[in-house]
């Protein structure tokens, strides 16, 4: 059965924009995960009869960075609709959305996975509000409004991908622009962004499309890749035990990792759209938009084939380097601060700097040590002065102390000595110390050169520069 | 333009409505009617118009993102039947 079928996924995305205040009204946008619930609500976001909503421009702003990020067409005309259903998270009984003419269409996104580039073409992008949440109690469920009318943006893409890999890297990689826009934290866990996998399979080898059914409310990125895997497989057994999939709404179940049906086709929405009579046409000017649109960071791909090319970085070092805007700005600052090797300066943040960030429980970015730092030690490891374990000695140091890297090797004398004399007579020492591996050398077993080696550079305290310990054992074992 | 007891049966049950049989009755021939009123909206020739959504107003006025002081907890909770640690109280929700 494994390549019988083939899965059909779009992900429609929804992402906060984190604006200071509501979409609709003036309340403040709160981080409802910690905020006392229901400080952040007044009339209009709680649906109160009289009351009259009034766009936040700056939530419309975030909205064109994104939609522009991601090469869409901007509707400089666009339709705000009522979107009716009952739920009591949704106090005015609808909610303020788009439907037709949303506010930008046809994009795309490129995305990377095992096989190479692929583009997802995006579909739709539009704006909307956010529901309130609910807290179930053992006689009830509490309402907490806090998050009621928070800018919303929801972004769809065409049924583009083909395996569970590629809706996952689609969904990374809006998360990583999202956050390059600074639109959206992309932290997952505060629910600011949330997933809906469409999913449908097919015989391979086919183009059209079968029934669908839509996952809702997935909240992290292994609940939507688990999730859209659990359907793949439940809908490809149904169709080869000669069943047919129904159109149906699921929902997911994190413990129990399976999919359970939420709406049957039967009792599908029937949402009644409609355009929204308290809002006017959102009219968009030219020039705002261009003026966003040249105001647009370099993204990501952008930044990863630059860091590339222009640095001659691995593929995985100027990934791991863009995954995170404040990373590669910092890569770039601590180059700007001192002539050093890209490739140095960007081995030194993937490895050593993040690990003892980590351990600290801090990003690399936002580190004690300050990328004019970071290259000073760098500069001072490819120059020669410390050898590669001490200048790691040295980072974590600097990192405890926030002092400069000179200025620790300096009192602590950890200077690399390449004294070939000194070096001699260390190397002669350690010769007439292990005269049994000296002479086993010299007979053919030359693998004994190593545990010579490590003698010398212990003898030295490790300040011998290595390469000429090497050069001068070889000299005085090959006499 | 006549309404079926089915449709009005989904739409009430949209509404969260529970109507009697002689309510069917009655809604069923008055949102008729007004559906036949409304349609007469049909026999124009709106091809050259172009498609407006409501609103007296040509375009929207958008507003700086300063937020404002919400309303109190006592305010915002006064008129709920019930509350509970802050919050509005409601009869349990299950999926």
């Amino acid at each position: 059965m494994p390549n019988q079928y083939e899965p059909v996924i779009g992900l429609e995305v929804h992402a906060e924009m984190q604006t200071r205040s509501k979409m609709f009204c003036s309340c403040a946008v709160v981080d409802n995960t910690v905020a006392e619930p229901n400080i952040a609500v007044c009339p209009v976001c709680a649906g109160m009869p009289g009351t009259l909503p009034v766009v936040n421009q700056r939530a419309v702003e975030y909205a064109l960075r994104v939609a522009l990020a991601l090469g869409c067409e901007v509707n400089y005309t666009s339709i705000f609709a009522r979107k009716n259903y009952f739920y009591p998270d949704l106090p005015k009984g609808y909610q303020i959305s788009q439907y037709e003419t949303p506010l930008a269409v046809n994009g795309q996104l490129t995305i990377k996975t095992s096989q190479g580039e692929k583009i997802i073409r995006v579909r739709r992008v539009h704006l909307e509000e956010d529901t309130g949440k609910l807290t179930h109690i053992d006689n009830g469920s509490l309402v907490d409004l806090n998050r009621a009318g928070v800018p919303l943006l929801e972004i769809v893409s065409e049924p583009d991908m083909r395996s569970v890999e590629e809706a996952k890297a689609y969904a990374e990689a809006l998360r990583e622009i999202l956050r390059y826009l600074e639109v959206n934290s992309g932290d997952m866990e505060k629910g600011v962004i949330r997933f809906e996998s469409n999913v449908s399979v097919r015989a391979a080898g086919t183009e059209e499309f079968n029934t669908r059914v839509e996952i809702k409310n997935l909240n992290s990125f292994r609940a939507l890749e688990r999730a859209s895997a659990f359907e793949i497989e439940r809908q490809s057994k149904v169709l080869a035990a000669g069943g047919t999939i129904e159109q149906e709404t699921l929902g997911w179940n994190d413990v129990s990792e399976k999919t359970y049906s939420q709406r049957s086709k039967e009792d599908a929405h029937d949402y009644r759209y409609f355009p929204e009579p308290d809002l006017p046409l959102l009219v968009i000017e030219k020039d705002w938009v261009e003026q966003i649109r040249a105001s647009l960071p370099e993204l990501p791909r952008a930044k990863f084939q630059r860091f590339v090319k222009e640095y001659g970085l691995t593929e995985y070092a100027a990934g791991v380097l863009v995954a995170e805007r404040a990373v590669a700005d910092y890569f770039e600052a601590a180059l700007k601060a001192k002539k050093v090797s890209a490739k140095s300066v960007a081995n030194w943040i993937v490895g050593d700097l993040f690990a003892v960030a980590n351990q600290a429980g801090e990003t690399a970015a936002n580190s004690q040590v300050q990328p004019e730092a970071l290259a000073e030690l760098v500069e001072l490891v490819d120059g020669g002065v410390i050898n590669q374990t001490t200048g790691k000695d040295v980072l974590i140091e600097m990192y405890q102390t926030g002092k400069p890297a000179g200025e620790i090797v300096e009192a602590k004398g950890l200077k690399q000595v390449s004294d070939v004399d000194f070096i001699s007579k260390i190397v002669g020492e350690t010769l007439a110390e292990n005269p049994k591996e000296a002479a086993s050398y010299k007979a053919g077993k030359t693998a004994v050169v190593n545990f010579l080696f490590g003698q010398a550079m212990k003898k030295a305290a490790g300040k011998a520069n290595p390469t000429v310990v090497k050069a001068e054992l070889e000299r005085q074992l090959g006499l | 333009m006549s309404l079926t007891p089915q449709e009005v049966e989904h739409i009430a049950k949209l509404a969260r409505l529970e109507l009697t049989d002689e309510q069917k009755t009655r809604y069923r021939e008055q949102l008729s009617a007004i559906l036949d009123y409304v349609a007469k909206l049909q026999e124009l020739d709106t091809a050259d118009v172009p498609p407006t959504a409501g609103g007296s107003v040509s375009q929207m006025p958008l507003r700086a993102d300063e937020p404002r002081p919400s309303l109190s907890l006592d305010e915002l909770l006064a008129n709920a039947s019930q509350k509970q640690d802050g919050q509005f109280k409601i009869p349990p929700v299950f999926e």
